[in-house]
């Protein structure tokens, strides 16, 4: 199975970049959560329910709508945050990527650990830039806010083209699919992880490998 | 084509795509309030929240939603549109946006339809949903309020897009393939909002709609002549917001998949008959559905459902006296009918957070014997907050007091030898009140002739314009010695 990735690019200013990575990441995981399944006997199982809620960004001219989960959201913040601080601390001319990953367990066994194995992959790829003053900072606002807009509708249209999707598992298997740990929302098993690119244009995992390698060679 | 579904799978289906239509309608308008959406998540199912999403409903939507279905579903050839449009405050309207739930020929048969195309509409709401915050009508309709407002209007059959100005553009929610076609979902919208922005609302091209109440007959291609309703529209005549004679059978959506494999998929999705056996009292069903279905700021704008007064929201509790008030103009209410045979399946289970859907509209009117339990649920702490009058007399414990002994403001002012309450025609009821030893008539009655002013009163009108003004002089150079005095203080507060 061919794991789906999609791109998305953004160039922000720095004080938006939190709230353009919730405001898709978010989008992705309201199409990527169920409610809560219930298992009942002769292998049927009921689903909960999911709420939304609007959300108003302060930075950008822009609402967007994310699951009724105030777990998920404290999940999702800390990682955002934890992005932007890093990339707040590489530099000036911060690039960097933040991506959100579905996949699905599969067990192995023993000695050998759980295999994950990703279904779909979103990449946003994030360009932050300084404003010199109020007015390009008013600007960027409203043109920042088209632009989630046009990503908020190329992920419903990828969303929309219902590609492969991990079955639906039984009782025992169902967190090899789904992330039941939250108690009103149930999203299907993600992990988020980000890279920061320096102003050489390298990922800092890159120069990291290059810099190993350097000093095995002397 | 029809014939290779089994019939309890094209009966689902059929259900599935009306209760979507519904849906899609509410997530629509809603969004067109003007105001920030918000509904609770629940881990247990509640039965009653189609495609397991918690979309509240306004009854008024649903009401205008069934009209223009008619009992129809949408189908190839017959699509459901919401149109959105704007109305300024001169009286000049604009075309902002059209909604198409269509559906076309194109089949999957080999899909299941209890299962994957229930999951399926499921997502396509959630898209709906985000692309709804996206299109530029949102905006606008965020900022609704004295200068313009938002109606929408819901009409089927063919797709106008004529009054939607050149050059607008088209956005794909999704779409679902079913064994019996394709349902697409899009909005075309218009992009020439260019004297919005600036404000200025000129006269724009009038559209040539005529405001009219009434809706065509559906199944006329011709353009219905309806200005479109705002959300903080009463339908005609509803008075007391009520829409007796709805008369459908609501079912829930109790849905529960299988986990076997996909050929033995079994999908037990069945009407719930109502459980009740005799009709509830009207008086103890929660107050007004409207509210309980809106509570998230949802009434302060224009298109905003506002939901009737106290004195309306309790004629929603009793429509059963006044569903027979058929003698509104236009027909628009049906006198309550008694309900179907064994059709007349309500919405009867609730989960504490989860308002009445749809179906309790129905299951409220039905023949005015209001069956249907609606539960309080968390909605309606909101709703209790909005219907709860102020506690102008609050009962509070009698214990006997004296005056003196209290060093409470007005404490001078506590009554004296008054023992009994009955003999004051102030004193209101319930005002033993000992954390204040006066009541209420006393200090209305002390203090209803205030001494005037002093600077008002007539000793000091000698102190005339012509005073103040020679007065200016000094009062100035005393500001001007202690400029700097002043400066030293606005720099602090800065």
């Amino acid at each position: 199975m061919n794991c789906r990735s999609e791109v998305l690019e953004v160039t922000v200013e720095a004080r938006q970049v939190e709230e353009a990575m919730l405001a898709l990441l978010h989008t992705v995981l309201l199409h990527r959560s169920t409610g809560k399944f219930h298992y009942k006997k002769e292998g049927t199982y009921s689903i909960g329910t999911v709420g939304t809620r609007d959300i108003d960004c302060d930075f950008i001219d822009f609402t967007f709508v994310r699951v009724s989960s105030e777990e998920l959201d404290r999940v999702i913040r800390k990682a955002v945050s934890e992005f932007k601080e890093a990339l707040s601390n590489s530099g000036s001319d911060g690039m960097g990527q933040i991506s959100l990953e579905f996949y699905q367990k599969k067990k192995s066994r023993w000695p050998f650990s759980d295999e994950c194995i990703p279904w779909e992959v979103w990449s946003i790829k994030v360009n932050v830039v300084n404003l010199a003053n109020e007015q390009e900072r008013q600007i960027c606002r409203e043109k920042v806010g088209e632009k989630l807009g046009e990503k908020v509708i190329n992920v419903v249209e990828v969303i929309n083209r219902h590609e492969y999707l991990p079955k639906m598992p039984t009782q025992s298997e169902v967190d090899n699919v789904f992330d039941t740990s939250l108690k009103d929302v149930q999203p299907y098993l993600y992990k988020i992880t980000y890279q920061i690119t320096d102003t050489l244009g390298t990922s800092v995992g890159t120069t990291m490998r290059r810099l190993i390698k350097d000093t095995l060679a002397l | 084509m029809d014939g290779d579904l089994s019939p309890q799978d094209k009966k689902d289906l059929d259900k599935f795509i009306k209760f979507f239509a519904l849906k899609t309608v509410q997530v629509i308008v809603q969004a067109r309030l003007g105001e920030k959406i918000c509904t609770r998540s629940s881990s247990s199912p509640t039965g009653s929240d189609w495609f397991n999403l918690a979309i509240k409903d306004i009854p008024e939507v649903t009401h205008e939603a069934k009209k223009a279905l008619a009992g129809q579903l949408p189908g190839i050839g017959r699509s459901m549109c919401v149109e959105i449009s704007l109305k300024t405050s001169e009286g000049d309207s604009m075309e902002l946006e059209t909604w198409c739930l269509e559906m076309n020929e194109k089949c999957d048969k080999d899909i299941k339809v209890s299962y994957t195309v229930y999951n399926r509409l499921s997502v396509l709401l959630k898209s709906l949903l985000a692309i709804a915050r996206v299109t530029p009508a949102y905006k606008l309709s965020r900022k609704q309020g004295h200068d313009y407002v938002i109606l929408y209007r819901i009409y089927f059959g063919e797709v106008q897009l004529g009054g939607l100005g050149e050059g607008f553009q088209t956005v794909r929610v999704g779409v679902v393939s079913t064994p019996v076609g394709t349902v697409t979902l899009s909005c075309a919208y218009r992009t020439n909002l260019a004297f919005m922005s600036s404000r200025q609302f000129e006269k724009a091209p009038i559209m040539g709609i005529i405001v009219d109440h009434f809706v065509d007959p559906p199944g006329t291609n011709q353009r219905a002549a309806n200005m479109g309703q705002p959300c903080n529209y009463r339908a005609p005549d509803e008075d007391e917001g009520m829409f007796a004679g709805v008369q459908d059978s609501q079912e829930v959506c109790t849905t529960s998949f299988s986990t076997s494999p996909p050929s033995q998929c079994v999908c037990t999705l069945s009407p719930s008959p109502s459980k009740l056996s005799k009709p509830l009292p009207l008086d103890s069903l929660p107050l007004p559905m409207a509210p309980g279905l809106v509570t998230h700021n949802l009434y302060a704008s224009r298109l905003s459902y506002q939901p009737a007064a106290l004195g309306g929201a309790a004629e929603f509790c009793h429509p059963a006296t006044n569903a027979n008030q058929a003698g509104r103009e236009g027909g628009v209410l049906v006198p309550a009918q008694p309900p179907h045979g064994a059709d007349a399946h309500l919405t009867v289970e609730h989960a504490p957070n989860t308002p009445s859907s749809s179906g309790d509209e129905d299951g409220l009117l039905q023949s005015g014997e209001g069956r249907g339990s609606v539960s309080p649920s968390d909605p309606m702490e909101s709703l209790t907050a909005f219907t709860r009058k102020v506690g102008a007399f609050v009962n509070k414990p009698s214990t006997q007091i004296t005056a003196g002994s209290l060093d409470l403001p007005f404490a001078a002012f506590a009554p004296r030898g008054l023992d009994s309450e009955d003999n004051d025609p102030m004193r209101p009821a319930f005002s033993k009140d000992d954390l204040l030893p006066m009541d209420l008539g006393t200090f209305y009655r002390e203090f209803q002739n205030p001494p005037q002013l002093a600077s008002l009163s007539l000793n000091t009108s000698s102190q005339s314009m012509a005073d103040d003004l020679d007065s200016l002089p000094e009062k100035l150079r005393v500001y001007e010695k202690n400029m700097d005095e002043f400066d030293a203080f606005v720099d602090m507060l800065q």
